[in-house]
């Protein structure tokens, strides 16, 4: 069973269309990174899922049910962006607030507090609360009775470093339990290695789905080369550059060239065969190249 | 069930903790003392005169108060909470928008009728042991039937809150809504009665001009008070048609229950409709 099913979604306001024709599918214990600009419809998607909006067109179903099922809704967590909590409560009591409204046992509250790291706060009131300490509520109330399916939107916003690490440990978890997750953000360096799959919209369609090497593939972006300790420099250039490469100097003794498709392996192979090198670093597209080349390509659609 | 408890669970810490509950019902408990020994002060009287009078005028002040503190109670029960960011959140949760919705009014319907048991309960046990030779059955008899109708006053005009609540997109919208509310029925409605009685002179038909006062909840909570005290009718203004009232007090009870349901109601098909 899919975690997440989402057929040919068309969803309008007015005349205003929000999310056209998406199709999407999120397997158990997967977690699906979903990109985009603001009002590129990655809150509209996340509203339909969590079954705060009727589609104008197109089914959604969530672990194989309506998305507004409350069994679908005791097995879900969910974190808005920007979450915000009744400021006269402490975090404990809204834990517990929400924890009953969930059906899940309020024991399990002061562990997750301590799991989020404000168990040393638990007792203060919301009011006096970081922005970072509000979201980290947030995703322990999100993790209340021990969801099947987690829907983040912006978790990272407002984290410190260590704590979005342990953001990312925590999803790692999850996942290895079988959990699913669906997860927006903005902040793309660092994401890359916690998600199966990237989902990529740019005004209301999906410009691209699929695992980031298949996104590399399709896009076919270049890699970089980059090595060092080269001797005959100026020859390498000449010649790289003549044949059409993109070649540039790089430091004192550093080359970095630029490989389309199937070149790098054999650029490689001409270097070794003829310097000493010290150093050897390939670049891949990171997600965020793999994401302004999918802007860049819906933005000359549009245009 | 179970849900509407949790929500109205949490109103009700709510009016402890921020001491609503505290300041209505010390409000309550001073006015009735202050009116019971002093309202006759007018006359050149000081001290406790009778049950009816006592009545009436606590009755004529809480026809002021009792709207007035429940719109305040709850004008921002949906859009405040949208507002603040945790409506859209808890509708994530399994929860019906209707238990949302009963469990506030139960939340908030408690405060008040615990406010209204503890303010006029005080006055109404000062009284019996302070008065000498006052009538008990009489004092019970009355207080009884005016705590429960300012209750039920305040109930429909909780409800009225989340109609406006429901309603408005922003929360100054709903509070400059709700005093609108509390000024109509408070005090514009019998105006543009007695207006309709003047000006009309006397062609409109007269048989139907009672039956008006049942569209204000607050001409029906002082029917139900100012009836049933045999000792001079202090019914004035307005409130004289009721006498061609040809209807039972039962009845009047009924139609501020009815007040209730209605509103919860709209409340309800208003905030199905809202888009978070």
């Amino acid at each position: 069973m899919n975690a997440v099913e989402i057929q040919n979604l068309t969803q309008r306001y007015g005349t205003m269309t929000v999310l056209e024709d998406l199709s999407l599918t999120l397997d158990e214990g997967e977690v699906l990174g979903l990109f985009g600009h603001n009002g590129a419809g990655k809150t509209t998607t996340m509203k339909l899922v969590l079954g705060l909006l009727n589609a104008t067109e197109g089914r959604v179903r969530v672990l194989g049910r309506e998305p507004n099922d409350p069994q679908v809704r005791r097995t879900l967590g969910y974190l808005p962006e920007n979450v915000t909590f009744y400021a006269q409560l402490s975090g404990r009591e809204t834990l517990r607030h929400f924890a009953r409204l969930k059906g899940a046992h309020t024991s399990q509250t002061d562990h997750l507090l301590e799991q989020v790291g404000l168990g040393h706060a638990a007792d203060r009131k919301v009011r006096t609360y970081s922005k970072g300490m509000r979201q980290r509520l947030g995703l322990a109330q999100a993790l209340l009775g021990e969801p099947r399916l987690l829907l983040l939107d912006e978790p990272t916003v407002g984290l410190d470093p260590v704590a979005t690490e342990d953001l990312y440990s925590l999803i790692d978890g999850l996942r290895q339990q079988g959990c699913s997750v669906i997860l927006c953000s903005h902040v793309l360096p660092g994401v890359e290695r916690h998600i199966d799959r990237g989902a990529i919209l740019a005004g209301g369609r999906l410009q691209a789905v699929g695992t980031l090497t298949s996104l590399r593939q399709e896009a076919a972006l270049p890699e970089r080369i980059r090595v060092s300790g080269v001797v005959d420099r100026e020859s390498w250039l000449q010649r790289w550059n003549a044949a059409g490469h993109i070649a540039t100097p790089l430091g004192n003794d550093g080359i970095e060239v630029v490989a389309r498709g199937d070149q790098k392996l054999d650029l490689l192979r001409e270097l070794l065969a003829g310097e000493t090198l010290t150093d050897i670093e390939i670049h891949q597209p990171s997600l965020t190249d793999l994401y302004r080349h999918y802007m860049d390509q819906a933005s000359e659609v549009t245009a | 069930m179970n849900q509407i408890w949790n929500i109205a669970r949490k109103e009700l810490s709510d009016g402890l903790r921020n001491r609503w509950l505290l300041a209505i019902s010390l409000v309550f408990a001073l006015l009735a003392v202050g009116i019971a020994w002093f309202g006759a002060a007018a006359s050149g009287q000081v001290g406790f005169t009778s049950i009816p009078a006592t009545i009436a005028s606590l009755a004529s002040l809480a026809t002021f108060l009792m709207p007035l503190i429940a719109l305040m109670l709850a004008y921002d029960a949906i859009v405040g909470e949208e507002e603040g960011g945790t409506l859209m959140l808890l509708l994530t949760y399994p929860l019906g928008r209707g238990q949302i919705l009963l469990g506030k009014f139960f939340g908030h319907g408690l405060i008040l009728a615990l406010a209204t048991l503890i303010g006029f309960g005080c006055a109404a046990v000062a009284i019996g042991v302070l008065v000498e030779d006052v009538e008990l059955s009489l004092l019970m008899w009355a207080f009884g039937r005016f705590m429960i109708s300012s209750t039920l006053l305040g109930w429909v005009f909780l409800a009225l809150a989340y109609v406006l609540s429901s309603l408005a997109r922003e929360k100054s919208t709903a509070a400059g809504l709700a005093l609108g509310v509390w000024f109509v029925f408070v005090l514009v409605f019998d105006l543009a009665l007695l207006a309709v009685l003047v000006i009309s002179e006397g062609k409109f038909n007269p048989d139907l001009l009672p039956w008006l006062l049942l569209f204000n909840p607050t001409d029906i909570y002082r029917l139900i008070n100012l009836s049933g005290f045999e000792v001079g009718s202090s019914a004035v203004g307005v409130l004289t048609l009721g006498d061609d009232l040809p209807i039972s007090g039962w009845l009047l009870w009924a139609c501020l229950v009815v007040w209730v349901g209605v509103s919860l109601l709209l409340a309800y098909w208003l905030f199905r409709r809202r888009v978070v």
